[in-house]
C-alpha cells in the first residue's frame, strides 16, 4: 500500500465519521465536548453556523451521522448525536450578539421561492454579506414543510418561531404571502441571481376503486398534516388507517391518535424492515399502540350509502429471483377487509413546478425534474439555482440546509465573476492537544455507559393534545453523561515514522488492536495481516513508511477509540493526538479566489 | 504509565480461547514503567502465550524479585497468583512453591541485576536443582529501577549514556543456564514477538528448568549508540538460529518445508515443539554443540536468539527427589498424622 498522504483536509476528515456523514459536515465532536464542558451556547453556535436550525434539527433530523458514528461500531449503540444538539439549543444564553455583523447593502439582488430550510439558508448566507435577499413564499409564515407538516408533538412552534427569527433579523425581504406564479416574470425582475426551494408540495394519491365514493373520509397524508397543523382539522374518526411506510405516514398515526383515533393503524405494502420510516419512528408509533401491519396490498375503498366503510388489502409475500431482485406476489389467501371511518394515504411525494414555464430556460427531464448539478446547484439557467426537495426530490431538512449553504456559494462566486464549478476547500485547523506527559487538552478516558435514552412525557398526557411535546430532552446531567459518550474521532492519531524506534510500545498498549507493524503489501491481503483483521472496508487503513527496518506502521482507523495511549505510551512522540477542526467555507470572501 | 485505565472496550473480532477468554482477560493492571519499555512488549508477549496456550488464570503462579522487570507481573495475568519477593530471591521462593504445590505452573520474572547480579546464586542452584519453571530474564543490562548502572550483564567495553565504558566482563545467562543443565534454553528479543510468544509458550509447556533471555532495551538507561541492548544494536547483530511453532497436542505437518530442516520435539504435555532451521549446522538437541556456537558467535560480536537448547526427556527437582504426587495443601490430618502404627513401620525400617 501507498503511504497516505495526511497533509490536506481529505484524510482525517473521513475519519470524523459523524461529520463526514453530516450533509453540512457539522463539527459534531467539536460540539459534543463543548456541550460536557457547560459551554451550550459555543455548542449552539457551532451548530448555527453548519446547520442553520439546532433545536429544530435537534428534535426532528433523519440523523444520517448516528448510522455513521464510530461508536456503533464499538458497542450497541452510536452516540446521541441529534437529542445532544438539543441540549445546546434547551440550555444556551442569548447569541443576538454572536450573530453575523450584516455588511452594508452590496447593490446584488436574490430571490428565493420559498421559505423553507433551503431558501432560509441561502437567506442566511447572503443577507449579511450585503445581498438584498428576497423570500417569497405562498404562506404567511416563514419555515417551509418544517412548519407546516412536521407535527408540533415532535417540534414546538416556538423553537420554529426562534431560529427563523435568527434569519430574519439578518434582515433579508420577507415576502410572505406572495406565491409566484411565473419564473418568466420573476427573471424579468431585476433579480441578479434565483434561488428554488420550492420542495416537493404534492402527495401522492391512490387511484383503487371506491377513492371518489370514500372521498369525504380519504385524505392524502400531507395536506391533512397541513391542516391539522393550521387548526382547520382538529377531528378524526376512532378508526383510522394509515396507507404508507415512510415518516410522513409515522407523523399521520401519530397525530391521528392525538385527534380522537382510537384504533389506528399503519399498512404497508411491504415488509416491516423494508419501511422509509426511521426506526424511532415506528418505535414512537408502536409506543403510541399503533400496530403495523405489513405485506398487504390496499385493492380498494369500501363503502355503504356514500360513506367510506373501510379498506381490502390483498395479501401478498416477498419473492427474489436469481438477481436477488424482490416481487410481491399474490399469496393466494382471501383479502383482508380493514374496516375504517377515516384513511390517510401517506404513499409518497412528488415534486411539481406548475408555475417554471417549460421555455424559461431551464430544462427538465422525463420524470418532471429540473437539470441540476449537485456540486453547484445552478441549474441549466445559469441565474437559477435549486436547493432542498425542488432540486431531487424529497429528502430532508439536513440536505435542504447543504443545497442552501452550496447554492449561496455558488451565487457568491457567479456574482463576482468566478468559476462556480471551482468548489472552495474548508478551512482546516490542526492542534496538537498535548499538554503535558498524561495530559490532554480533551478527556481522552473512555466512558462504557450504554447510550440514554431522551426522557419522554407520559403517553396519556403526550396523547391529549398535538401540541404537547412527546420527547423532554436531556437535562445537562444527562446530556453531559451521553457527551463523554463521544469519542473524539477529531482527534487525530498521527504518526511520524523518522522518530519512531519501533519498540512496540504503542501496540502493546492500543486496547482495539488498531496498530500493526509490518511487512507492506496490497490492501486486500494487508487487511487480513492486522493485528485485528480490518474488514470494514469504508474505513481507512493509515499507513506510514520510512521505518528503520523497512516495515511500514498500518493502523486501522475502524474502532479507534482515540483515547491517546498510543501517543502517551510512545517513548519518542512518534504518535501525537492532534485535533483536526474542518470548518466547511460558506459563501464570503473566504470563498472566493479573488 | 498513564492517568486512565485502558479500556475495557476491545475489537468486535477478538477471539476467544478454548477456556473462553480473550487475551484481553490475560492482561494486568496498566503497566507504571517508562513508555517504550522492553519490558512491556515482555508482557505483551506473554499475556499473548498464556492465551494461546488456553491457560486457566488460576492455575499459573508468577513469581519476581525487585527490579523494573520484577515489577511486571503486575501488568499481565492479573487473574493469577502472585508474589513478589525480596530482591534476587525469586528462585527460592519459587523452588519452595512448587515443593508446596506441584499442580501450578510457575512463571518466574526476574532482570539481569535481579539473576545475574545479587541473585546469582539463586538462579544458578534454581536450574542446577531442576525446578520446573519457566524463568524468564529481561535483560537491559542495567539496573533499571535505580536509574540505569551497569549490571552483570552488561557486555565488556559497551558505554553508559554518559559515555563511560563498561571494564568488567559480562555473564551470558544463557550460556550459564545451559552449563547448569538447564532443559529448555532460548534467547530472544523484546521486539520481536513473532520469535518472542513461542519461545514463552514452550517454556510454559516444558518439564522441567525452562530459561529465557530476553533482550529488552531501558529506553531511559540502556538504548543509546555504545549500546549493546538497544534497539538498533540487537536488531543489527541478531542471528536467530531456528523458529519455533508450538502447537498444543500433535498436529501434522501441513506445509511445504525443504527436508531437513524441520524438527519436531514432543513434550510430557503433548504439545509439539516445531522448529524450522534458521542456521543448517544448528541443532538444539545438542547442549554442547549448542556451547560452543554461542561461544562462537559471541566473540563474532553477534547475539544468538532462538531455541537453543531443548531435551525433550527433561526431568525434574519432584522425579529426582520421588516426592508426593499430590500438593501439600491437599493433605489432612490423616495423612500427615498417619498414626502410631505407621510411625512403628517407619522405625521398623531404620533398625
Ligand atoms: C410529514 C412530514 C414530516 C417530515 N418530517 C421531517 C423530519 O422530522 N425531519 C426532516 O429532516 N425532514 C422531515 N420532513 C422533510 C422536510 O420537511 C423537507 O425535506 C424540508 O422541509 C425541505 O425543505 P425545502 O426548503 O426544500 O422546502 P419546504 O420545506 O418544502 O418549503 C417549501 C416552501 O416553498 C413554498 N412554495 C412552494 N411553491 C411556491 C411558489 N411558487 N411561490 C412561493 N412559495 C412557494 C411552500 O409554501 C413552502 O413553504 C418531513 C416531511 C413531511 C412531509
Ligand atoms: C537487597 C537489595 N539490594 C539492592 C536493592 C536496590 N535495587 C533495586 S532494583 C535493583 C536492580 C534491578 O536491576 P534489574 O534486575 O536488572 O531490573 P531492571 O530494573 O533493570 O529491570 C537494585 C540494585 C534492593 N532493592 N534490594
Ligand atoms: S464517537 Fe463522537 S466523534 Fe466519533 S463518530 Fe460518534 S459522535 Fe462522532
Ligand atoms: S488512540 Fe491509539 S491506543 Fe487509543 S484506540 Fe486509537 S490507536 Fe489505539
Ligand atoms: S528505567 Fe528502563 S527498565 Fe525501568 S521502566 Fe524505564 S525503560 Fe524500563
Ligand atoms: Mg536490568
Amino acid at each position: 500500500m501507498k503511504a497516505t498522504d495526511i497533509s490536506g483536509p481529505d484524510y482525517f476528515h473521513k475519519v470524523v465519521d459523524c461529520q463526514y456523514a453530516c450533509p453540512a459536515h457539522t463539527p459534531v465532536p467539536e460540539y459534543i465536548r463543548q456541550i460536557a464542558a457547560g459551554r451550550y451556547t459555543d455548542a449552539y453556535m457551532i451548530n448555527w453556523k453548519s446547520n442553520v436550525f439546532p433545536g429544530v434539527l435537534g428534535r426532528t433530523c433523519d440523523r444520517p451521522c448516528e448510522p455513521a458514528c464510530r461508536r456503533g461500531r464499538v458497542e450497541d449503540e452510536p452516540v446521541a448525536i441529534c437529542r445532544l444538539k438539543r441540549v445546546a439549543a434547551d440550555n444556551k444564553g442569548d447569541i443576538a450578539a454572536l450573530l453575523p455583523k450584516l455588511a452594508p447593502r452590496n447593490g446584488r439582488k436574490i430571490a428565493c421561492v420559498g421559505a423553507g430550510p433551503a431558501s432560509l439558508t441561502v437567506a442566511r448566507d447572503l443577507a449579511p454579506l450585503g445581498y438584498e435577499v428576497h423570500v417569497y413564499d405562498g404562506e404567511a409564515k416563514a419555515g417551509g414543510f418544517i412548519r407546516t407538516q412536521i407535527p408540533r408533538f415532535r417540534l414546538p412552534e416556538e423553537v420554529i418561531d426562534e431560529e427563523v427569527g435568527y434569519i430574519t433579523a439578518l434582515g433579508p425581504v420577507m415576502r410572505l404571502g406572495e406565491r409566484v406564479e411565473s419564473l418568466k416574470a420573476l427573471l424579468a425582475k431585476d433579480y441578479d441571481a434565483i434561488f428554488v426551494g420550492c420542495g416537493a408540495p404534492r402527495g401522492r394519491d391512490l387511484d383503487v376503486p371506491g377513492r371518489k365514493e370514500g372521498a369525504a373520509n380519504i385524505h392524502v397524508g400531507i395536506d391533512w398534516l397541513a391542516s391539522v397543523s393550521f387548526g382547520h382539522i382538529e377531528k378524526v374518526g376512532k378508526r383510522v388507517v394509515v396507507l404508507g411506510g415512510g415518516n410522513t405516514a409515522m407523523d399521520c398515526c401519530r397525530t391521528a391518535r392525538r385527534l380522537g383515533g382510537q384504533d389506528v393503524k399503519v399498512v404497508v405494502r411491504s415488509g416491516f424492515d423494508e419501511m422509509k420510516a426511521s426506526p424511532w419512528e415506528k418505535e414512537d408509533a408502536m409506543h403510541e399502540d399503533i400496530p403495523i401491519l405489513n405485506f398487504l396490498v390496499p385493492k380498494e375503498f369500501t363503502h355503504k350509502n356514500g360513506k367510506l366503510t373501510g379498506v381490502v388489502f390483498e395479501k401478498v409475500a416477498p419473492k427474489y429471483d436469481d438477481k436477488g431482485r424482490r416481487s410481491l406476489v399474490p399469496t393466494g389467501e382471501p383479502d383482508q377487509h380493514i374496516a375504517c371511518d377515516d384513511v390517510l394515504v401517506a404513499v409518497g411525494q412528488e415534486n411539481s413546478f406548475p408555475w417554471i414555464e417549460r421555455d424559461a430556460g431551464i430544462e427538465f427531464d422525463k420524470w418532471g425534474m429540473p437539470a441540476v448539478s449537485a456540486k453547484t446547484m445552478q441549474s441549466s439557467n445559469p441565474k437559477v439555482f435549486f436547493g432542498g426537495d425542488a432540486a431531487f426530490g424529497p429528502k430532508n431538512i439536513i440536505w435542504a440546509v447543504a443545497h442552501g449553504h452550496d447554492a449561496a456559494v455558488s451565487i457568491e462566486k457567479f456574482l463576482s465573476g468566478e468559476d462556480v464549478e471551482d468548489r472552495p476547500p474548508p478551512g482546516v485547523s490542526v492542534v496538537s492537544q498535548k499538554m503535558g506527559i498524561h495530559e490532554w487538552s480533551y478527556d481522552n478516558d473512555i466512558a462504557n455507559d450504554q447510550r440514554y435514552k431522551v426522557p419522554q412525557q407520559e403517553k396519556a398526557i403526550a396523547l391529549k393534545s398535538v401540541s404537547t411535546e412527546v420527547e423532554l430532552g436531556f437535562d445537562p446531567l444527562l446530556g453531559f453523561k451521553e457527551a463523554q459518550r463521544c469519542l473524539n474521532c477529531d482527534v487525530q492519531t498521527v504518526f511520524s515514522a523518522p522518530v519512531c524506534i519501533e519498540c512496540d510500545a504503542c501496540v502493546d498498549i492500543c486496547p482495539m488492536d488498531c496498530i500493526t507493524f509490518t511487512d507492506n503489501e496490497d490492501e486486500a491481503d494487508l487487511r487480513h495481516h492486522l493485528k485485528a483483521p480490518a474488514l470494514n472496508l469504508t474505513q481507512d487503513i493509515y499507513i506510514a513508511d520510512g521505518l528503520k527496518t523497512g516495515r511500514i506502521m498500518a493502523k486501522d482507523e475502524d474502532v479507534c477509540l482515540h483515547c491517546g495511549l498510543c501517543a502517551e505510551r510512545c517513548p519518542t512522540g512518534a504518535w501525537d493526538m492532534q485535533k483536526t477542526l474542518i470548518d466547511i467555507t460558506h459563501a464570503g470572501s473566504a470563498c472566493r479566489s479573488k | 504509565m498513564t492517568y486512565i485505565l485502558k479500556p475495557k472496550m476491545h475489537h468486535p473480532e477478538l477471539p476467544a480461547n478454548a477456556r473462553g477468554f480473550t487475551r484481553r482477560d490475560y492482561e494486568g493492571r496498566v503497566s507504571t514503567l517508562c513508555a517504550g519499555c522492553g519490558h512491556d512488549s515482555i508482557s505483551a508477549a506473554i499475556v499473548q502465550a498464556a492465551f494461546e496456550l488456553d491457560i486457566e488464570p488460576h492455575r499459573l503462579a508468577k513469581m519476581s524479585g525487585i527490579g523494573c522487570s520484577s515489577k511486571t507481573p503486575d501488568y499481565f495475568l492479573g487473574q493469577s497468583h502472585g508474589f513478589n519477593s525480596v530482591h534476587g530471591r525469586m528462585p527460592s521462593v519459587l523452588t519452595g512453591a512448587n515443593l508446596a504445590n506441584r499442580d501450578l505452573i510457575y512463571l518466574g520474572v526476574s532482570g539481569d541485576g535481579d539473576s545475574a547480579s545479587i541473585g546469582l546464586g539463586q538462579f544458578a542452584h534454581s536450574i542446577r536443582r531442576g525446578v520446573n519453571m519457566c524463568y524468564i530474564v529481561e535483560n537491559n543490562g542495567v539496573y533499571g529501577l535505580t536509574k540505569g548502572q551497569f549490571s552483570a550483564t552488561s557486555d565488556k567495553g559497551s558505554k553508559s549514556k554518559k559515555g563511560v565504558e563498561n571494564t568488567e566482563s559480562g555473564i551470558d545467562l544463557v550460556a550459564l543456564a545451559l552449563q547448569l543443565g538447564a532443559t529448555y534454553v532460548g534467547r530472544s528479543f523484546s521486539g520481536d514477538k513473532a520469535q518472542l510468544v513461542p519461545l514463552i509458550k514452550g517454556a510454559l509447556s516444558h518439564h522441567g528448568p525452562a530459561v529465557l533471555d530476553v533482550v529488552s532495551p531501558c529506553v531511559a538507561f540502556n538504548n543509546h549508540a555504545g549500546s549493546t541492548k538497544s534497539f538498533d544494536y540487537v536488531r543489527e547483530h541478531n542471528d536467530a538460529v531456528n523458529r519455533l511453532d508450538v502447537i498444543l497436542g500433535r498436529a501434522p505437518i501441513t506445509a511445504d518445508y525443504a527436508p531437513g530442516t524441520v524438527t519436531e520435539v514432543i513434550q510430557h504435555d503433548g504439545s509439539t515443539l516445531r522448529l524450522r532451521k534458521l542456521e543448517e549446522s544448528y541443532d538444539a538437541t545438542n547442549r554442547i554443540g549448542a556451547m560452543n556456537y554461542l561461544q562462537e558467535r559471541h566473540a563474532a560480536g553477534e547475539i544468538v536468539t532462538g531455541l537453543l537448547f531443548v531435551d525433550p526427556d527433561a526431568t525434574d527437582l519432584h522425579d529426582r527427589l520421588g516426592t508426593m504426587e499430590r500438593p501439600l495443601n491437599t493433605l489432612g490430618t490423616k495423612d500427615l498424622t498417619p498414626g502410631a502404627a505407621a510411625l512403628a513401620k517407619i522405625n521398623e525400617g531404620l533398625r
